[in-house]
């Protein structure tokens, strides 16, 4: 699918997508198409819906009891809450990074080779590859290299977002979603995580929620804000910051509310 | 002194010994043990006690060596615990993980009641359910064995394996599972990858205490395991435990005698037993704050 105003190769489309939580209901009819090797940053007041829409990109609501959607969600056009999907694979082709890192109490090797060694990579020599690849993806190599068989937990909490991201990367994912990847951290390893992502969108579609509108500025080429559970507006990010079409997106950039 | 304050002193000095009074009663114990067990070691000798033949009433020699009966008790211990460990961890990842509410609503109160049913009720349903059935799927002259006590004291461990367990795995953070489903892990390698080391300590630790409950325990195996106390690693021969040899025998002991001393060592042992238990069981739980500091 390609976007014909844009010419972008289209890698997720939502369609029509409403989705509850129990009785309550979380997103209010999704329309959105996600552009391929591109930085989609998802904006919005906090309980505006942007990370729950996250989360239906790779079915991670599943987990949550009493959770529905409705609509559609087709990743290369294939539908991901078809019946017929295999979810386990479907997580193959999406990572993700979440707010909180959360590397296993294992070592930083055994943490990036996790993945690999579920979908069946068993020589070692593979594993130490993969491994060595991810860590240098997500420039974290230089750092760790002298002590991969040391646990992750001993690493500092920018460090263990990074080696999240290995970890994401190690999979091989078209897709990666991160879910406010930089908001427990400071501001140094924040630019690490911008810088990081810069270098991603070459090879990754990558879907952001985040707080920090600056941020949004600086790493997204579109932007999608949120409001009580609605996409109010989706355009490139520029657009959005600088002449939005819908008063609440302006006023929330301008920090009116939220 | 005012009145007020004697009286604050007072009741601060009660509320005192009562939370003391666990601490002074294992004290007492332990000295009236050590004092009844005493005169052995002069008449006849503590050497006797390592003896392997424990045959307290004879008329030619009394022997009072301890170690069949500390062989029989390792023996069931260890056998129930290995029956006990892959149905109270399966069982407390099925409550945590895979249960739906309902299901874990039905279950849990049948999992204290089985935790409740008092040890003779066990013994009796060991004596005419268990015992025949070992005797028959296994082909021995006698169903009363150390692996049919086993059976019944795995079902008074697996409760305090599956209670202690299954807190253990749920106070694993629920952003590992998350990682590793996000991963495209599936749920079962999540939970055998992920979450039971996360929460290994704790699953260590049931099963230690498992353990501690099932040693002391002495009504249920007095009744099916046979009573001989012979030196055997053999599950299917008859094995007496320390805890059934002194329910047996101290009543009718001849007060003062070199027998009722011996008894008070296999006491001693037994004690020591388990509070070993329970002290590595309290250090990891401790260690890893699944208890308060």
């Amino acid at each position: 699918m390609v976007d014909i105003q844009t010419g972008n190769k289209i890698k997720i489309r939502v369609g029509n997508m409403n989705f509850f939580y129990g009785p309550v209901q979380a997103l209010f009819d999704i329309n959105m198409d996600i552009a391929e090797r591109k930085v989609t940053a998802l904006i919005g007041p906090s309980g505006c819906g942007k990370s729950t829409f996250l989360r239906t990109l790779n079915r991670m609501n599943d987990i949550i009891d009493g959770t529905r959607l409705e609509g559609k969600v087709l990743i290369d056009g294939s539908d991901l809450y078809s019946p017929m999907t295999d979810v386990v694979g479907l997580r193959k082709k999406v990572g993700m990074i979440f707010q909180k890192s959360n590397p296993f109490p294992k070592s930083i090797f055994d943490n990036i080779a996790y993945g690999p060694r579920i979908h069946g990579v068993k020589d070692k020599k593979d594993l130490i590859e993969i491994v060595e690849n991810c860590l240098i993806k997500s420039a974290l190599w230089d750092e760790v290299k002298d002590r991969l068989d040391t646990s992750a937990m001993g690493l500092s909490g920018g460090q263990q977002q990074r080696l999240c991201i290995a970890r994401a990367l190690a999979i091989n994912p078209d897709v990666v979603l991160m879910d406010e990847p930089a908001s427990a951290l400071d501001p140094k390893s924040t630019l690490k995580i911008e810088d990081l992502i810069s270098d991603l969108k070459k090879d990754y579609t990558i879907i952001i929620v985040t707080h920090n509108m600056q941020q949004a500025g600086r790493v997204s080429d579109y932007t999608a804000f949120f409001y009580e559970g609605r996409l109010i507006e989706f355009d490139e990010t520029e657009k959005i910051f600088t002449k939005p079409n819908q008063k609440q997106t302006e006023d929330y950039i301008t920090g009116r509310f939220g | 002194m005012t009145k007020q304050r004697l009286k604050a002193r007072i009741i601060k000095y009660f509320l005192q010994s009562c939370g003391s009074l666990s601490i002074i009663i294992v004290l007492l114990i332990f000295l009236f043990l050590f004092k009844e067990a005493l005169p052995f070691i002069s008449e006849p000798g503590i050497g006797g006690l390592f003896h392997s033949v424990w045959n307290p009433v004879s008329f030619q020699k009394e022997e009072f060596g301890l170690l069949p009966l500390i062989t029989g008790s390792v023996l069931v211990t260890l056998l129930a615990t290995l029956i006990a460990i892959p149905f109270g961890i399966i069982g407390a990842v099925y409550i945590s993980e895979v249960a739906t509410a309902k299901e874990r609503e039905v279950l849990k109160p049948f999992i204290e009641i089985l935790a409740g049913i008092p040890s003779v009720v066990l013994g009796f349903f060991g004596l005419i359910v268990v015992a025949p059935l070992v005797k028959d799927i296994f082909g021995l002259n006698t169903g009363l064995t150390a692996l049919t006590g086993a059976v019944l004291l795995a079902f008074m461990a697996i409760p305090t394996i599956m209670s202690i367990s299954e807190d253990a795995i749920k106070s694993v953070p629920i952003i590992y599972k998350e990682a590793s489903l996000a991963l495209g892990a599936s749920r079962i390698e999540t939970i055998w990858k992920v979450i039971v080391p996360a929460a290994l300590s704790g699953i260590v630790a049931s099963v230690m205490l498992g353990m501690g409950r099932v040693v002391g325990e002495t009504m249920a195996v007095m009744m099916v395991t046979g009573n001989a106390p012979v030196v055997s690693f053999n599950p299917f021969t008859s094995v007496r435990t320390m805890t059934a040899t002194i329910a047996a025998e101290m009543g009718e002991v001849t007060f003062g005698s070199s027998h009722y001393a011996s008894l008070f060592w296999v006491g001693i042992v037994l004690m020591l037993m388990t509070f070993v238990l329970n002290l590595v069981s309290y250090r990891v739980l401790k260690k890893y704050g699944m208890i308060d500091k």
